[in-house]
Order: structure tokens, then C-alpha cells, then sequence
């Protein structure tokens, strides 16, 4: 048997019953489309909290205070003051994993100019923090360390709070603004970063000296926060470690239980938003999976019902002459037709779906190879399967009986 | 004496139903000769069809010798059946089985399609030409749909006739049509035996029928009981000129 011949008889098979080869490439197109959305999706949210999560800061860990347990009294910890800037020097001197520490401060209050007024939070800490923080200074300059230690009234502002307070076109450095009636100069202004993974408006912020802030604003001696960046992203873990090292010696703990502050990284919590975002994946996953499921059904019906008619179909071709691999050859080509181009339509129907939700829900799809190659894979095995194998059976009955089939 | 197409030496065939074992057939011997035009007759379940199936190389025997054009049947392998089937064999059935929404000339270019020596474009000539001698060159790309029960009879034929076989069977290929369409189906066979030289096996269980053909074989209970040379036969082409006219009228 030569292979034009046997396309031949597929290729005219399959348009003898344009019907039935639509629904059969129908279940394969649905199956392909909705794994290779639904995985876009998954990845595309997960994907898109890394990226938030790391801009949040360059190899971020931070020390916040934590819950102390004094005598068995849990005392909570958001009026803790622990945190010194005695352990900011430790740690500069002591964790050769760190390469940038700054204390944080933070104080809220009315930022006003001119008879304009908007409620911000100015930050103190020093010139390390904007790169700790990804942030960057688009124009001007960031506080010098004789500005800091000379409280200098100097600050850097967000895109947020400058539309907000100064008139359209105004340069706001050199001008000076109020917050909490105490008369700020501006040096610098950040560029702008947008929202973060929880909502809030990263440009809705000032930075100012620590020392200005904890004196000035707040008149006290202790930090709310100490940020620093690691060496890098594997060293993470180092980093941690000798942090968590030099925060016990300072403050004099044994005990791993009576920790007055806590540790954390940014790739703590990316890992913790990464995994909600997983389960979500492996919940889209298992949906998809089951419309796989559905869709090889569909073929399978569909295969199952046109067995009789085929049946006496292979019945007449062996009749006349068609050998039983002919007959295979001419099911399997036919499926296997009908899987590729239905694969081919499913993944352009899938590609579809992903930009079309992406671009509704605002989200990056990632379309990952292997999504593609997995759904086109398992989708045209059960269309080539399902058509093939009912062929098969019929191929190894005698002529006379599969022309007989009812 | 032409040499003997067909021999059939003591040939039976059980079928198993459960526990029951149908005797089909019991013990036939037959020979057929080049250019005959054999009719089997017999009553109703005694045997034919399964006969023909057999001969047909769509079924096999469960005893006894059955040679074709000087093979041994019962030696081949399914691959090699088919090859026979393809080569040697035409076969047209009581309800015609062409395949549906596909054209005429498809179906009777079918069998071709599996014998790689035909290239296309012969497959299609020797197709058109097995079209013409049924008459039904003006129908070639209807599809079985578009024709009547004896025009579909005649695609079937022609289908049967594009292998250039040896041997044409026919089982009761007149049984679906009314008698002047039979007639009509008659008229052609009985050219192609006479014309071409066609050995022909018929199986039918009208009489009028088996008097066109030129040696009649009755069957019962699955044995041969009776054969004979038909004494006058008749010529299908005179049966259709003295039928009342235009039947179709009333
Ligand atoms: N596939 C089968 N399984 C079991 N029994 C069968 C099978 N085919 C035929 N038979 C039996 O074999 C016997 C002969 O059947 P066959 O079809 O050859 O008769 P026939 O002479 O062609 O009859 P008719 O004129 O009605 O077509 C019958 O008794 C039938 O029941
Ligand atoms: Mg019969």
C-alpha cells in the first residue's frame, strides 16, 4: 500500500463526515485551549507577585520588632521598642552577608504647601534606604551624613504627595513644605513606582533623615524598623542567620523564645504569596485536567457511535481488497489528523483565552512551553487513541462479519 | 473444456452460537468453469450466502478444499485473502454497500486505491470506463444518494468489475428491486458474461431469475441436492421487451 493512496483515503474519509470530525476536534480544541489558558493564568499570577514582591526592595530583609513574652505576659508588639540604633551599628560591623543597613522611622502626619495640604507618612532613615528599597532619585540628591547629623530639616518625596500639594508644573526641590508644622526642604524627588502587591501607593512617601524624624517628629530614641539588603539572593539565608545572631547578643537573649524582634525576607514572603498563588495554579490545574477529561470523553463518544457504520465501512474496504494495516493506517492517519489540527486550533484558541483574560484582569499570562507541549501531547493521545483503537477491533474480525456489524 | 475456476471438495462450515453448533454446511463439492454463469439456488437458510462468503475468501471453511484459479484458499494468510479479494474477486451484495456521500466514481475507483501498481490516473479511467459499461457514464459524481436502488446496484457492479477479477459473486443482487430493474440488472450481467467472458456466481432464489443464467446449483441443509444445465435460457434483454411497458405508469 503506498502512502498517497492511504492519505488519500483518509483525507477523504474525514470530509465525508465534516460533521462528525468537527465534534471530534472540537473536544481536543476545548481540552488544549482551557489547560494551556488556565495554566497561563496560574503562572502568569504567580508571576506577576514575584515581580511586585521583588521590587518591593533588592534582596530585602528586614528586622521588625517582635512580640515579647515578659514573665508569661505576651505584651504584643506593636508598642514594642526594642529595636536600637546600636543594633543598626552591630550589624553593620558584624554580618559580612549584609551590604546595606538602615534604620526606619516612620511618622504620619499632614504634609502642606501653601494652602494645599495632603496626608502622607515620612520616613526617616538614611541614604542607604533608597537602594535597599529600589527606589530612585530622579532629580536632586539624597541627605548627606552631616545632614543627619545635624537633623537637617531636608527631605525626598514621592511622585504622590507632589501632585498632590504643589501646583501643576512646579519644581518642587528648593521649595519648603510643612509636616507637622515644622518647615521641610525639599532636595530631592524619587521616581515613580506604582502600586505594590497589597494595594498601596508606593509614590505616597517622603524620606527625611532618622535622626530629624526620631527627634523632631516623634522624640524618641528608638527605631521601628531596621532594613538591610544581602550580598545576594542565595545568601539570603546567611544573611538571616547572622542578623538573627547579632540582634540575641545585642539584646542579651538565650532562648530562641524570648525573640524581641523577628526577621523577615522579601523571599519569605515571596515564597508565601508564591505558594497561595500555587495552590491556585494546581486548583486552575485540576480544573483543566477535568475538562481534558470531558473533552476525551467527547471523542470517545463520538468515536463509539460512528463505530457500527465504520464498522461496516472496514467491513466493505477488506471486501475489496484493504488489508488490515491498510485499514489501521487509514484510522490512525485519520486520528491523527484530526488530533494535530484540532491541537493546533486548541493552542491558538488557548493563546486567545490567556491574552484576553490577561488583559481583563490586568495580569501577565505566561504561556510556558511545556504547558503547550503537555496539553497538545495528552489531548492528541486520546483522539488518536480513541479513533485507532475501535478501528483495530474491527480490523482483526473476519470481512464478513464486520460487514454484518450492527 | 475451459479449465474449472472454482473447486470445491467436500467443504463444511459450523457457526457456534452459544452452545449450539449451526451446521451451515455440510459437505459440498462444486466445480465452476471459465466463462460460466452459475446460479445457486435453494430455500431460505440452506446455505447459500454462507457458500458465496466463502468463495468470496470473506469467510473461511472449517474443513474441506477450496481452490481458486489453481490456489489453495485455505494455505493463504489474511494479507494474502486480501490480495486475492483485490485481485481476482468482484463481489456485489444484496444491499449494495457503496459508501455514502461519496461520488460514483469513488466508490468504483474504491478497490483500486488498494492496489499500489494503479497510479491515479489510470485508477480513474479504468474507473470511468467500469462506469460506462454499467451506463451510468452520466451519473459518475452523484453520490449513492442521488441514484435510485438499480443505479446503485449498477455502481456496485461496476465497483465489482474495476479489478478486472476473475470471478464475479453476486448474492441475491436483484433481491432490493422490483422486476423490471432486476431484469435490467440481469441484462447486464449476461453481457458481461457473454461479452467478456465473466465467470459469474449467483445466488438468488427466483426461479426467472436462475433461467437467465446457464447452470443452476440448489442447495439444501447445506448440502448440494441438485445441479443442471439450464436447457433454454433465456435472454434478459427479450424479458424486458415483452414486460408490459412503462410498469412504472400505474
Ligand atoms: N454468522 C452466523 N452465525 C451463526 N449462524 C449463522 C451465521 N451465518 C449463517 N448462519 C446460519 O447458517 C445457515 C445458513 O445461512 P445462510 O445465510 O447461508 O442462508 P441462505 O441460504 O443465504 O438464506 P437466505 O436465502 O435467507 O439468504 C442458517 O441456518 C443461518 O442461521
Ligand atoms: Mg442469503
Amino acid at each position: 500500500m503506498n502512502y498517497s493512496n492511504l492519505l488519500k483515503i483518509a483525507k477523504n474519509a474525514l470530509m465525508r463526515n465534516k460533521f462528525r470530525a468537527f465534534l471530534t476536534m472540537l473536544g481536543i480544541i476545548i481540552g488544549v485551549a482551557s489547560v494551556i489558558a488556565t495554566l497561563a493564568i496560574g503562572q502568569g499570577s504567580k508571576k506577576s507577585i514575584q515581580d511586585q514582591m521583588s521590587s518591593m526592595g533588592s534582596n530585602l530583609v528586614f528586622i521588625m520588632p517582635g512580640s515579647q513574652q515578659r514573665g508569661g505576659v505576651m505584651m504584643g508588639n506593636s508598642g514594642s521598642q526594642t529595636l536600637k540604633l546600636e543594633d543598626v551599628t552591630a550589624i553593620q560591623q558584624q554580618c559580612p552577608d549584609i551590604t546595606a543597613v538602615s534604620p526606619e522611622v516612620r511618622s504620619n502626619g499632614q504634609a502642606v504647601f501653601g494652602n494645599q495640604n495632603w496626608p502622607t507618612t515620612m520616613f526617616g532613615a538614611n541614604a542607604l534606604y533608597i537602594g535597599i528599597k529600589k527606589l530612585e532619585i530622579e532629580s536632586g540628591r539624597i541627605f548627606t551624613d552631616k545632614e543627619i547629623t545635624s537633623l537637617a530639616k531636608v527631605c525626598v518625596i514621592g511622585k504622590t504627595v507632589i501632585t498632590n500639594i504643589f501646583p501643576k508644573g512646579t519644581d518642587p526641590i528648593g521649595q519648603t513644605i510643612r509636616f507637622k508644622n515644622i518647615p521641610m526642604t525639599i532636595i530631592g524627588v524619587l521616581s515613580e513606582k506604582g502600586d505594590n502587591s497589597f494595594g498601596q501607593d508606593q509614590d505616597d512617601i517622603m524620606i527625611a533623615p532618622y535622626t530629624t524624624v526620631q527627634r523632631r517628629f516623634l522624640a524618641i530614641d528608638y527605631i521601628t524598623g531596621i532594613f538591610t539588603s544581602a550580598i545576594s539572593e542565595d545568601r539570603t539565608t546567611e544573611a538571616i542567620d547572622e542578623l538573627t545572631t547579632t540582634m540575641r547578643k545585642q539584646h542579651k537573649i538565650n532562648k530562641p523564645t524570648d525573640d524581641d524582634f523577628r526577621v523577615m525576607s522579601q523571599s519569605e514572603l515571596v515564597k508565601t504569596f508564591t505558594s497561595i498563588s500555587d495552590i491556585l495554579t494546581m486548583l486552575l490545574g485540576a480544573i483543566s485536567v477535568i475538562s481534558l477529561l470531558v473533552g476525551g470523553i467527547g471523542i470517545m463518544n463520538i468515536m463509539y457511535v460512528s463505530v457500527t457504520e465504520r464498522t461496516r465501512e472496514i467491513g466493505l474496504r477488506m471486501s475489496i481488497g484493504g488489508k488490515g494495516q491498510d485499514i489501521l493506517m487509514q484510522f490512525l492517519i485519520e486520528s491523527t489528523m484530526l488530533s494535530v489540527s484540532g491541537g493546533v486550533f486548541g493552542i491558538m484558541l488557548g493563546y486567545l483565552i490567556s491574552a484576553m483574560v490577561g488583559s481583563l484582569m490586568g495580569w501577565p499570562v505566561v504561556i510556558t512551553t511545556q504547558s503547550v507541549v503537555l496539553a497538545f501531547l495528552v489531548c492528541s493521545a486520546i483522539g488518536i487513541f480513541f479513533g485507532w483503537y475501535p478501528a483495530k477491533k474491527a480490523a482483526s474480525l473476519n470481512p464478513i462479519d464486520a460487514l454484518r456489524y450492527e | 473444456m475451459n479449465h474449472a475456476i472454482i473447486e470445491v471438495i467436500n467443504l463444511k462450515k459450523d457457526f457456534f452460537v452459544g452452545d449450539v453448533t449451526v451446521r451451515a454446511l455440510k459437505g459440498i463439492n462444486i466445480q465452476i468453469r471459465e466463462g460460466e454463469f452459475v446460479a445457486i439456488m435453494g430455500a431460505s437458510g440452506s446455505g447459500k450466502s454462507t457458500m458465496l462468503n466463502i468463495l468470496g475468501c470473506l469467510d473461511k471453511p472449517s474443513s474441506g478444499e477450496y481452490k481458486l484459479d489453481g490456489i489453495s484458499v485455505s494455505e493463504l494468510n489474511r494479507n494474502e485473502l486480501a490480495e486475492l479479494r483485490n485481485k481476482k474477486l468482484g463481489f456485489v451484495f444484496q444491499s449494495y454497500n457503496l459508501l455514502s456521500r461519496t461520488s460514483a466514481l469513488e466508490n468504483v475507483e474504491l478497490p483500486l486505491f488498494y492496489n499500489s501498481k494503479v497510479k491515479a490516473r489510470e485508477r480513474k479511467e479504468r474507473a470511468i470506463a467500469a462506469l460506462e459499461s454499467v451506463g451510468l457514464a452520466d451519473r459518475m459524481h452523484h453520490m449513492p444518494n442521488q441514484l435510485s436502488g438499480g443505479q446503485q446496484q449498477r455502481v456496485a457492479i461496476a465497483r465489482s468489475l474495476v479489478n478486472d477479477p476473475v470471478v464475479i459473486l453476486a448474492d441475491e443482487a436483484t433481491g432490493n428491486l422490483d422486476s423490471r430493474t432486476s431484469y435490467e440488472i440481469m441484462e447486464l450481467f449476461q453481457r458481461l458474461n457473454t461479452d467478456k467472458g465473466k465467470t459469474i456466481v449467483f445466488v438468488t432464489h427466483e426461479p426467472d431469475i436462475a433461467r437467465l443464467t446457464s447452470r443452476n446449483i440448489i442447495f439444501r441443509d447445506g448440502l448440494v441436492v441438485k445441479e443442471q444445465m439450464v436447457e433454454d435460457r433465456l435472454s434478459a434483454a427479450d424479458m424486458l421487451k415483452s414486460l408490459p411497458l412503462g410498469d412504472h405508469e400505474i
